[in-house]
């Protein structure tokens, strides 16, 4: 997974509460079993004026001229609920989206965010409010910049906000790293778990059926 | 220390602590489907890592699979093909357990793993599907995650969690004949937000969810999701070992009372402390059904869509849910015309939603220009529907009968309601455009369900239940 630290750019309000992953890639854009492709689908619904077609929606955000080579979204509350379907991060990160700035996430989209390079950044309403006025104002011309080993998301007009993120997935994200293969250097600590669990637990163990 | 049902299972499960409040912690079972699972088992493959216990991983195909009579590998989902196609081939390299397109146990996930007592009281539970919170009415700790972390399952048999924080939600009281866990978890949703339980793992208790039979309880967990949950739980008790005894994979012999001498130390101790409790008194609940486009939007259904006030919602979410769903405040639900009544989902498509819903149309007719289908959840609830004649009451009342799957819960390409077509229907998620492209969807009980198919528009249940011969179930 690529490192991301910071990130400063064009901002995207998109300030609606519960925007769900069907919302952010509908499922009859997801056509393979693939984790690329998905850029071309991403808001779908929204950003193009017919269902499976490509003619731009010229209201949808990011469809406006000014919000070109945008890297942050702003969000509204329980950002990425519904289902669990990370197409929905692969596809914005595809689009080129780095980092997402919403009051709460749901739990899968932001686990989701962490193992794909996407920074999700927890701020309140009223501050992302507060940034979406300033970045309205002129785009292009007021870029915000999250900065994740800081912990701060600031813009050019002297805002700075501070946001919490858990050491784990910070660490996971600043290095870039395979959540598998930090696991796997555990390995001696797994399997004696799984030699005193199958004593304490023998039925949770099932033998391989034909 | 007292401790709640979470921690319990969270410590017999934490392989070793990692940074801050994450642990790396052992997972008992994962589940795949071909929508999410099957690019998990492409990615591990190409990556030339290996399942490491491939018995306790399982697959079924639910998300893509056509319902209609004679379905095959080909689907009315445009490449939906490719998806049966490439999961079946993974699978079966990684050498585990398929439910496949024809076989007799194949059904959706949150379906079929308690039927098969594959979920088990204090197991972990993981499947890249958000409503693997469903499971956790067993007493486990179920939840969904992503495919890349459905990878780390299923290469590591753990996974890196950052700890939640704990919630109780009480629902004390008795239900009103009518009143369902759906109305419960609709409830608690339209009060405390579809945020509500962000950063919770949410324990369900009190004396209406010990009243609950096992499969109204996963209907209550089910929707833990829709709260923004980690999950919902509820402790197992003799309802649940009663359920699960027998069952295929579940233990037998001195296996089974020795599990069940574990489960039954599977509760919240008394003195142990939430994060967060809620309330809810249950005695005067009405059947719910939504009037918006997030599960948040359910009000009684004898109540009128809110004001913006009243709604709980911000302005401009407000204004848009209104708009896309064609209502105005003050609008009665009661008498909206619907054009479809869909009856299935990983929510309420089990038997017992079955056998719920088959009272209020036994001897009654769909109204005309209604289109209502109903979808079991799995192939064994609906031989089992079938032998009980249900299939013949939802058939001679105009309903579809069809073979298992997710259906039309959601839209993916193939088949769909209408546009501003208003649908009643017992799933759990009323997104817009879910069921299709623009499609106008109210939740709502199995049984709302078949009472609003047959009047024609959105219809309290309650007046039919006490006209209807009583003694179903």
């Amino acid at each position: 997974m690529e490192k991301v630290e910071t990130v400063t750019s064009v901002a995207a309000p998109l300030i609606r509460a519960n925007i769900d992953t069907d919302a952010i890639i509908p499922s009859r854009e997801m056509k393979s079993v693939s984790k690329t492709g998905l850029a071309d689908g991403l808001f779908a619904g929204w950003r193009y004026t017919a269902i499976g077609g490509r003619e731009p929606n010229p209201g949808f955000v990011l469809n406006q001229p000014a919000y070109s080579g945008v890297r942050i979204l702003l969000g509204g509350t329980n950002f990425g609920c519904g289902s669990s379907r990370e197409h929905a991060v692969w596809a914005l990160h595809e689009y080129g989206i780095r980092a997402v700035i919403a009051p709460t996430f749901s739990p899968i989209f932001y686990g989701n965010c962490v193992r794909n390079g996407i920074v999700p950044v927890r701020l309140a309403a009223p501050d992302i409010a507060t940034l979406a006025v300033w970045v309205e104002q002129d785009p292009a011309g007021h870029p915000l910049t999250v900065d994740l080993r800081a912990q701060r998301v600031t813009s050019g007009g002297g805002h700075a906000f501070s946001f919490e993120i858990e050491a784990e997935p910070r660490d996971m994200l600043l290095e870039g790293l395979d959540g598998i293969d930090l696991t796997l250097k555990q390995r001696s600590a797994i399997e004696s778990f799984r030699a005193a669990d199958r004593k304490a637990r023998p039925w949770i163990y099932l033998e391989p059926t034909p | 220390m007292a401790q709640t049902l979470f921690e319990k299972i969270w410590r017999q499960h934490v392989v070793r602590e990692l940074d801050g409040n994450a642990a790396l912690v052992a997972i008992d079972r994962v589940f795949l489907h071909e929508r999410t699972g099957s690019v998990a088992l492409k990615s591990l493959r190409d990556a030339g890592r290996s399942v490491l216990d491939p018995a306790r991983v399982f697959c079924t195909m639910d998300h893509i699979v056509d319902t209609l009579p004679g379905r095959g590998d080909d689907t009315l989902m445009p490449g939906g093909r490719a998806f049966i196609v490439e999961t079946r081939e993974a699978a079966l390299a990684a050498g585990i357990r398929l439910f496949d397109v024809r076989d007799p146990q194949q059904g959706i996930v949150h379906v079929i793993s308690p039927e098969l007592g594959i979920v088990l009281p204090g197991a972990t539970v993981v499947c890249p599907d958000s409503h693997t919170c469903t499971q956790g009415a067993m007493g486990a700790l179920a939840w969904g995650i992503g495919s890349t972390e459905a990878e780390h399952a299923l290469a590591t048999g753990t996974l890196r969690v950052n700890k939640p924080k704990t919630m109780r939600v009480r629902f004390e009281g008795r239900l009103a004949p009518g009143v369902t866990a759906k109305d419960l978890t609709l409830a608690l949703i339209s009060r405390h937000g579809s945020a509500g339980g962000n950063g919770y793992a949410v324990e369900y208790a009190g004396s209406a969810v010990t009243a609950l039979e096992v499969e109204a309880r996963l209907t209550l967990c089910n929707m833990a999701t829709e709260f923004s949950a980690m999950t919902g739980m509820i402790a197992p008790d003799q309802k649940t070992f009663e359920y699960l005894e027998g069952r295929q994979y579940a233990p037998r012999d001195a296996g089974w009372e020795q599990a069940v001498a574990h489960w039954r130390t599977l509760v919240t101790d008394e003195g142990a402390s939430f994060d967060r409790e809620i309330l809810i008194e249950v005695d005067e609940l009405a059947p719910m059904v939504t009037w918006g486009t997030s599960p948040q939007h359910a009000v009684a259904i004898t109540a009128t869509v809110p004001t913006l006030e009243a709604s709980g919602t911000a302005p401009e979410g407000y204004a848009r849910a209104l708009q896309y769903m064609g209502l105005e405040a003050g609008a009665s639900l009661l008498g909206l015309p619907v054009g479809a009544a869909f009856i299935g989902s990983c929510t309420n498509s089990r038997i017992s939603d079955l056998r719920r819903a088959a009272a209020v149309l036994r001897g009654r007719k769909v109204a005309p220009g209604v289109r209502a289908i109903c979808v079991p959840g799995s192939m064994t609830v609906k031989r089992q529907a079938e032998a009980e004649g249900l299939d013949r009451v939802f058939r001679d009342a105009g309903f579809e009968w069809r073979e298992s799957g997710c259906s039309m819960c959601f839209f993916s390409g193939g088949e769909s309601f209408g546009a501003r077509e208003r649908v009643i229907s017992s799933t759990n998620r009323n997104f817009e455009s879910r069921q299709g492209p623009e499609t106008r969807t109210h939740i709502a009980s199995p049984e709302t369900v078949a009472a609003s198919a047959i009047a024609g528009h959105i219809a309290d249940v309650r007046p039919l239940l006490a006209g209807s011969s009583t003694g179903h179930h």
